[in-house]
């Protein structure tokens, strides 16, 4: 069943696409390796599915290019793309039994009927639906159609696999073991993969490299441990992960946050607007007594505790009004150190550990 | 949604206005059927003696099979036309959001919005200057005039309820946009479709008043011909030909009705 074919890499060269004045998207550039997992995220309305929808063929760019394996694809209609699609809804064919489902891309090619038949096979056993072939798709549950969608992006080798939020219809259970099934199916056939999604978790977990899109324009593109670790602007801070901003200032050549200089071993990336320390709530540490040297020091009071199961939450009122979150974890001899609701509490953060970003990309 | 409750007590006159409305709707069905089975020499209600004399004189008149022929033919053909062009109408319609195609939607459905006699009058002083009047194509385009919006609605509900990804995805997995909407989009409007077929038929079937215009003579449809007959002598065949023209539309209405539940 794994693509005989060489996986192919793509390109958007300087993509945009005009809806009136709007601008869906804004001069997108960005090159992706051959058989590499690539996912688009970013927030409904971001342009993340537009980008999809023309890379699919289904809308054309208003200007820019779109390359396949070095070749221009731009003005190439869908059917001859050998794209393989996933849609958040499946779209199974329901007048067709799983088995005409799988075999329609095949039918389309005119393959022979034993080897129709022999692919459907390999592609039912691979997604471990061999036993529903003659189901009507009325028959399945959500996970199985996702499955059976999967099995036909994929059942004819397409040259490239795109998926358009294709698991946000299933429960967090499911959704998270479909996650690793996607990602294990992506190592086998080693089809380049493009993923939309707006679940920034899903994103870092799937994913060999993702691309935050907001507003139509491509904001950073990174591994996603580094993605999470060095976010370029304060959008990108805030939609990974969980963080608080405080605002800080450029003071004498040092950000300081109000009064209190910020000690900072990473490089502030490039931007313009004002400046935010990113916290990320599992990066504090309780402090008692004085800070070491390189740690910056946060002192406010206890504001609530959430208990969440594995971890809980404390929410943190610092001296300047501003509010903090403090993430630990819930076993006894961490929860019996904590400040209770109301009592002083002192945090620490880790030059190491402190992240400031601008406002918005230069 | 949260409905205020009111008692079937004090919705009494609903009721008894809702079956006064239908009463008045289907009173000239129970009045024209019984009057088909008369024995009598005119149109006498209620009759006062049975027979089936009316609808074998129906039977047994050229002139009578002749109209009747002349509908059938038209109907048929109205559903030939008028069927691909509503598909076809409401899937451009169903795909664009311009401005255009808004001004088209209205155009099309203006037909049942205008009066019909002014519809008539209109394609008499066309078909006289073009050569159409008291032709079979004549009556067949006119017709599909009228007949048109139905399928395109009854094509729209169904495409309403179709997800248009579908048609995407079948044209990423190799199908030219045509094979798409042929093995994916068509066979799942199939109901809807056939629905909107028997509008059309139904609607030609039905249809008297541009008849009477452009249709006359040895060209005349059965309803035409019934209008005259009532007009001249008022013959007791018509009532036999209502009562079987009704069990027909009835039928077709109720096939239609039933496929578009099922969808």
């Amino acid at each position: 069943m794994a693509s005989n074919r060489a996986s192919v890499s793509i390109a958007f060269r300087s993509i945009s696409k005009h809806y009136g004045t709007f601008k869906a998207l804004d001069r997108i550039e960005l090159e992706i390796e051959a058989g590499e997992f690539l996912t688009l995220l970013g927030p409904s309305g971001s342009g993340k599915t537009t980008l999809l929808m023309l890379l699919a063929g289904f809308a054309r760019p208003s200007s820019g290019v779109i390359e396949v394996a070095g070749s221009d694809i731009t003005r190439m209609p869908p059917h001859r793309r050998d794209f393989g699609v996933v849609f958040q809804n499946y779209a199974l064919f329901p007048h067709m039994s799983v088995t005409e489902n799988v075999g329609y891309p095949l039918r389309m090619r005119r393959c022979p009927r034993e080897e129709i038949d022999r692919r459907v096979a390999d592609a039912l056993e691979l997604v471990q639906l061999g036993h529903l072939a003659e189901r009507r798709i009325d028959q399945l549950s959500g996970g199985q159609r996702q499955r059976i969608a999967l099995a036909r992006a994929v059942v004819f080798s397409p040259r490239v696999l795109l998926m358009d939020e294709p698991l946000s219809a299933l429960d967090k259970k499911l959704r998270e073991q479909m996650q690793i099934e996607i990602r294990h199916l992506h190592e086998r056939l080693g089809i380049t993969t493009i993923y939309v999604t707006h679940d920034q978790r899903e994103a870092l977990t799937m994913s060999d490299r993702v691309a935050v899109i907001d507003g139509g324009r491509l904001i950073q593109l990174e591994e996603p441990a580094s993605l999470y670790a060095h976010p370029a602007t304060r959008f990108v801070a805030d939609f990974i992960g969980e963080s608080t901003l405080l605002p800080v200032a450029r003071q004498a050549g040092r950000f300081a946050y109000g009064e209190q200089p910020v000690s900072i071993a990473n490089p502030v990336p490039p931007g313009a607007g004002e400046h935010w320390l990113v916290v990320r709530p599992e990066r504090l540490v309780l402090l008692d007594g004085a800070a070491p040297d390189g740690i910056n020091r946060f002192t406010g009071t206890v504001e609530d505790v959430v208990f969440q199961g594995e971890t809980l939450l404390a929410r943190v009122r610092l001296a300047t009004g501003d509010m903090l979150s403090l993430r630990r974890d819930t076993r006894r001899e961490v929860m019996a150190g904590l400040p209770r609701t109301g009592e002083p509490i002192s945090l620490g953060l880790a030059a190491e550990e402190t992240v400031i970003v601008p406002e918005r990309a230069p | 949604m949260h409905e205020p409750f009111v008692p079937h007590s004090r919705r009494l006159w609903l009721y008894a206005f809702a079956a006064l409305v239908l009463v008045f709707l289907v009173a000239p069905v129970f009045i024209v059927i019984p009057m088909s089975f008369s024995g009598a020499q005119f149109l006498t209600f209620p009759p006062e003696s049975f027979s089936l004399r009316w609808y074998r004189n129906y039977l047994e008149s050229p002139e009578w099979l002749a109209a009747t022929w002349i509908s059938l033919k038209a109907a048929v053909l109205t559903t030939l036309v008028a069927t691909p062009l509503g598909i076809a109408a409401a899937y451009g319609l169903n795909a664009s959001r311009t401005r255009l195609a808004t001004m088209a939607q209205v155009a099309l459905v203006t037909p049942l919005l205008i009066p019909v006699i002014i519809l008539g009058v209109g394609v008499f002083y066309l078909y006289v200057q073009i050569g159409l009047v008291n032709t079979l194509l004549g009556l067949v385009l006119a017709h599909s005039i009228l007949a048109i919006p139905f399928v395109m609605v009854t094509v729209t509900a169904g495409l309403r309820q179709f997800d248009l990804n579908q048609e995407r995805v079948a044209r990423s997995l190799g199908a030219t946009r045509l094979r798409a909407f042929m093995t994916v989009t068509l066979p799942q409007l199939r109901n809807s479709i056939v629905a909107g077929g028997l509008f059309a038929f139904i609607t030609s079937l039905d249809e008297v008043v541009i008849a009477l215009f452009i249709s006359s003579g040895p060209q005349s449809t059965l309803t035409r011909r019934m209008f005259s007959g009532l007009r001249d002598q008022v013959d007791p065949t018509i009532a036999a030909v209502s009562s079987l023209l009704i069990v027909l539309s009835v039928a077709l209405l109720g096939t239609a009705q039933l496929l578009q539940r099922r969808r």
